[in-house]
């Protein structure tokens, strides 16, 4: 088939940052065509997504649809790219949610369209390589560039409070990665190579592991991000226009998650199981903690933004679960389990995630605030809506049948291997998650309406629908049959469970 | 003697250049100067010639030791010409238009350069100081040039007095080595270090004289004091014009004297510089985040961005060296554009000297605001500029070389300093303008700044041949 020969990774990055480049050629001028051409192009990215998805091979554990060739050969630089298991589910949820975004923003955003596309489209490209790069320093330019867009994103359309948020947001992420790349310099300084696979393999002293994990620890735990390096994601959430927030919510949390998988884990594993305590009571810190934070906030983006903050917690438990099991029972088994559940958490949430902030967007765009006290009764008048809503509230507080039940479940059942108390913890999440979702549901949802305005409101029309529709029938499907995504990633996982499981000290 | 002179045919044309353009200026009755320019433009163009013609693919020194040609001092001559080139080009669009046009702002430039040359290849220590003399008393008079300006006054005043003051420093150290070592040619200074006979109280004691008068020269902290103001008082085209190719005789001048003559005292040196690299980037980058104007700020920044440079000369290694002079050219590209920006926002009445005169461009002219974005993430360093990639080659060689705990100083004021940076991006993309006035310049003054601002973008995106020549000119 015509299809083998392409060069699909390469396809993935760049047709969206050529595509970006020419909205900005077509100009506001042709505002439609804009609109058109955009979701044309993330059409094509998400279909060159499937086209991957349907030839990886789910029984291999390596990389796959390799390209390598030289980028910066004084220092042996490439440009090297490939998916596994472990890359492959999170492409798949960045081309998908990109062609949401490009649908959410067709008629709410009436000022420079083709930047604003364009800014995302570049945005795509960029994501979609740090997730397919293999060489480190490719990676770390994907990585740091794709702030600039972001940057732009919330600080041009944005709320009121926007520049400080995006200068935060900036600030705060820029700190974090700085560190990753001394770490990188200095795994280059031993190996002589910045092939991230090569790094996986080098021996390393325990001090060594130790500062390496904290590097990238900084770059990753302010992405994820982790309590307490997590307070820049409320104001960037909030600030940022509906599109941003599904973006950074959806993706760019992600990209932490599977740094911890690309980079801390398989380079320092002696480190993380040294730390794999600390790390496990950060994230039930930030389960419960930020839990109880979400219940309290007023701001619907706020609220769902320290949601955000509770569900990835779970991902870094069940990240660091394997090595409280590999201390507490001498064996990997179970480890597994947890790794993937995290995983799963991390796509799922991707979904919630998304439909959360493009339920606020629906909301926003029709009374202009955020703030729950303004609503109530919204039910009368915008009853498919409320529909909508009720599934992915219930979904986001991990109501079984929901793909948010299934992460979360085998991240908890992982947790028994290590400690009863802290699966106990870790499952308060599903009553926290469920007060404060819920609470917020029925405040602005149910009751009658108390402001004119409410009453007036207009139902969902078909382009909103079709949008919630996708993302409602993706929960529901992963809900009872998350296979196509354990089976992809089974292999990998498996092998860095293995890979993590041994020792790298000298 | 043959080869000698030879060797100094690109000095020697440029020497010439210079004093015909003297003479021709004087002729000519053009308010324009467009013969001037031409003929000035021509005689760098002449001296890129010659300099690849006539250069030997061998390192040579000539003249009794007192001057050398090798591949770094060719390719960095070579740039130092070409930068030259478009930032007398620059220079001509501002003078132009603020009515300061003079010829003799081309003939102390082109002799600024013959300096410069001269310090890329001297190779004894007063011929080192020969060079940088017939720079500095270029520049000051270039500073002063706008005689009516009290700023341009001062900041001559201060230049001049400060400057003469390091170069004292400069020459105490000199006579320093001299009197430990006997000899001022650098070969000799380091078999006379090697042979172990010398006292190295003394010798140490020299060497920090010449780093305060490298460090003052570059503009290091702690002896940065004239930068912010020169910077800021003088005519934007000369500040342009300090802020480039000046840089990259200076860093010669560096490499010579600490590299070629000083290496057996590495070790103290590093130390030394170790010190001024850190100050250099905290107070560079810190007090950078209180200035209102533009000129003033960059002026910061360049402190900072010596105390980069300094890092790849502390790695001691060879592709230290040449991180260093990655850094310094993609540095002196920067700083082009930067105030190539600042000059084609001023307009005859108001220069476009403060931070305000920013904001909203990304309406009034989306194109340059984008350049400008460029120019601004690749100062920060954030990927996939030029920038980038200058701090990421000086951090590499520092970790190789083992100084981890620097480079993990430096990346962390570096964070500081991209708030600056993002500052102006804020003015620019997220703020109202105050005038919707479009922006008037030449239709070439606009060519050669968007050709400025996208090499940025693409060295960033393929600096491999860069990289590499670099690294060819310490290979030798």
């Amino acid at each position: 088939m015509f299809l083998d020969n392409l060069p699909i990774l390469s396809m993935l990055i760049w047709v969206p940052i050529l595509g970006g480049i020419w909205t900005l050629i077509i100009s506001d001028q042709q505002e439609r065509i804009v609109k058109h051409f955009s979701l044309f192009i993330t059409a094509i990215t998400f279909l060159l997504s499937a086209v991957l998805y349907y030839q990886f091979d789910n029984s291999f554990s390596g990389m796959q649809f390799i390209e390598e060739f030289y980028w910066i050969e004084a220092f042996g630089i490439k440009y090297h790219l490939g998916v596994d298991g472990i890359a492959l589910p999170l492409i798949m949820l960045t081309t998908f949610t990109t062609v949401l975004v490009v649908l959410a923003a067709w008629e709410v955003i009436d000022e420079n369209i083709s930047y604003y596309m364009c800014a995302f489209l570049v945005l795509t490209g960029l994501m979609n390589g740090v997730f397919v790069a293999l060489d480190s320093i490719l990676f770390y330019v994907f990585w740091e560039s794709m702030l600039i867009p972001m940057f732009l994103i919330i600080g041009i359309w944005g709320g009121p409070n926007r520049v400080y948020a995006t200068i935060k947001f900036f600030l705060y992420t820029f700190l974090g990665s700085v560190f990753m790349l001394v770490a990188l310099l200095y795994l280059y300084s031993v190996t002589g190579s910045f092939n991230i696979q090569a790094l996986h393999e080098v021996p390393l002293e325990l001090t060594a592991q130790k500062l390496i994990f904290i590097a990238f620890f900084l770059a990753f735990a302010v992405k994820i991000p982790m309590w307490p390096v997590h307070t820049w994601l409320p104001d960037a959430h909030v600030e940022a226009p509906t599109g941003g927030s599904v973006i950074l919510a959806a993706i760019m949390l992600k990209m932490g998650g599977y740094g911890f998988l690309r980079f801390s884990l398989p380079i320092a594993p002696d480190a993380s199981l040294f730390f794999g305590n600390t790390m496990i009571v950060l994230s039930l810190i930030a389960i419960v903690y930020i839990g109880f934070v979400a219940l309290v906030q007023e701001d619907m983006k706020k609220l769902i933004a320290y949601s955000s903050i509770s569900h990835m917690g779970f991902v870094t438990l069940g990240f660091f679960i394997p090595f409280g099991i590999f201390a507490a029972t001498n064996s990997s088994a179970g480890a597994v389990m947890g790794m993937e559940g995290a995983m799963m958490q991390m796509i799922s949430h991707g979904f919630i995630s998304a439909a959360m902030f493009l339920c606020v967007g629906v909301m926003y765009e029709r009374l202009h605030s955020r703030m729950i006290k303004d609503y109530g009764g919204v039910v009368n008048s915008m009853p498919c809506f409320a529909a909508f809503m009720m599934l992915f509230a219930m979904a986001n507080s991990g109501l079984p049948g929901t793909s948010g039940f299934v992460g979360e479940f085998l991240v908890i059942l992982s947790s028994f291997k290590v400690s009863f108390w802290i699966a106990f913890t870790a499952a308060l999440t599903l009553i926290l998650g469920a007060a404060y979702t819920l609470w917020m549901y029925k405040r602005v949802i149910f009751g009658e309406a108390i402001r004119e305005e409410v009453s007036d409101l207009k139902d969902i029309d078909a382009r909103e629908g079709f949008i919630l529709f996708l993302l409602a029938s993706v929960v529901l499907l992963f809900g009872v049959w998350p296979a196509p995504v354990f089976d992809v990633m089974h292999v990998s996982v498996q092998q860095l469970i293995e890979h993590i499981s041994q020792t790298k000290l000298l | 003697m043959r080869t000698d002179l030879i060797i100094v045919i690109p000095e020697i044309t440029l020497l010439t250049m210079a004093c015909l353009v003297l003479l021709v200026d004087a002729f000519s009755k053009d308010p324009l100067h467009k013969i001037t320019y031409w003929v000035t433009q021509l005689s760098l163009l002449l001296t890129l010639c010659a300099l690849f013609y006539y250069s030997p693919d061998y390192s040579y020194i000539a003249f009794n030791g007192g001057f050398i040609t090798d591949t770094m001092s060719v390719l960095l001559k070579g740039f130092i010409c070409a930068i030259t080139i478009i930032v007398f080009f620059y220079s001509y669009e501002y003078l132009k238009e603020n009515e300061l046009l003079k010829g003799e702002y081309f003939v102390l430039g082109l002799f600024a350069v013959l300096g410069m040359m001269i310090m890329t290849s001297a190779y004894h220590l007063l011929s080192i100081y020969l060079g940088l003399e017939l720079l500095s008393l270029s520049l000051y008079a270039m500073v002063a040039m706008q005689r009516e300006s009290t700023f341009a006054t001062e900041a001559a005043i201060k230049y001049f007095v400060l400057g003469a003051l390091a170069s004292g420093m400069l020459l105490y150290g000199i006579s320093m080595i001299y009197g430990v070592t006997g000899s001022l040619q650098l070969t000799e200074i380091t078999e006379a270090i090697n042979s172990g006979v010398v006292d190295r109280m003394y010798l140490v004691y020299g060497m920090v004289f010449l780093i305060v008068g490298i460090a003052f020269k570059l503009g290091a902290a702690p002896f940065h004091m004239w930068v912010p103001d020169v910077y800021q008082g003088a005519p934007t085209s000369v500040t342009l014009f300090i802020s480039s190719a000046p840089k990259l005789a200076g860093f010669a001048m560096a490499v010579r004297i600490l590299v070629d003559g000083l290496f057996p005292l590495v070790d103290d040196w590093q130390a030394i510089l170790s010190v001024l690299a850190v100050l250099s980037m905290a107070i560079g980058n810190i007090i950078a985040i209180a200035q209102t104007n533009i000129k003033r700020m960059l002026a910061y920044s360049t402190i900072a961005h010596v105390g980069y440079l300094f890092l790849g000369l502390i790695a001691g290694t060879a592709s230290g060296f040449a991180g260093s002079m990655f850094y310094i050219i993609s540095y002196a590209l920067m700083s082009m554009g930067t105030f190539g920006m600042i000059i084609l926002l001023g307009r005859y009445d108001l220069e476009a000297e403060k931070l305000d005169d920013f904001k909203g461009l990304s309406i009034r002219n989306s194109w340059f605001a984008f350049i400008m974005l460029c120019l601004m993430f690749s100062m920060a360093g954030v990927p996939p500029f030029l920038g980038f990639w200058s701090k990421w080659f000086v951090l590499k060689e520092l970790v190789a070389s083992g100084f981890i705990e620097l480079a993990v100083v430096a990346v962390f004021f570096s964070i500081i300093g991209v708030y600056y940076y993002l500052r102006i991006i804020k003015l620019m993309y997220f703020d109202q303008p105050d005038t919707m006035s479009a922006i008037k310049a030449s239709q070439q003054m606009r060519v050669v700044l968007t050709i400025n601002g996208l090499l940025i973008l693409l060295i960033g995106l393929a600096p491999n041949s860069l990289m590499r020549i670099c690294l060819t000119a310490f290979s030798g």
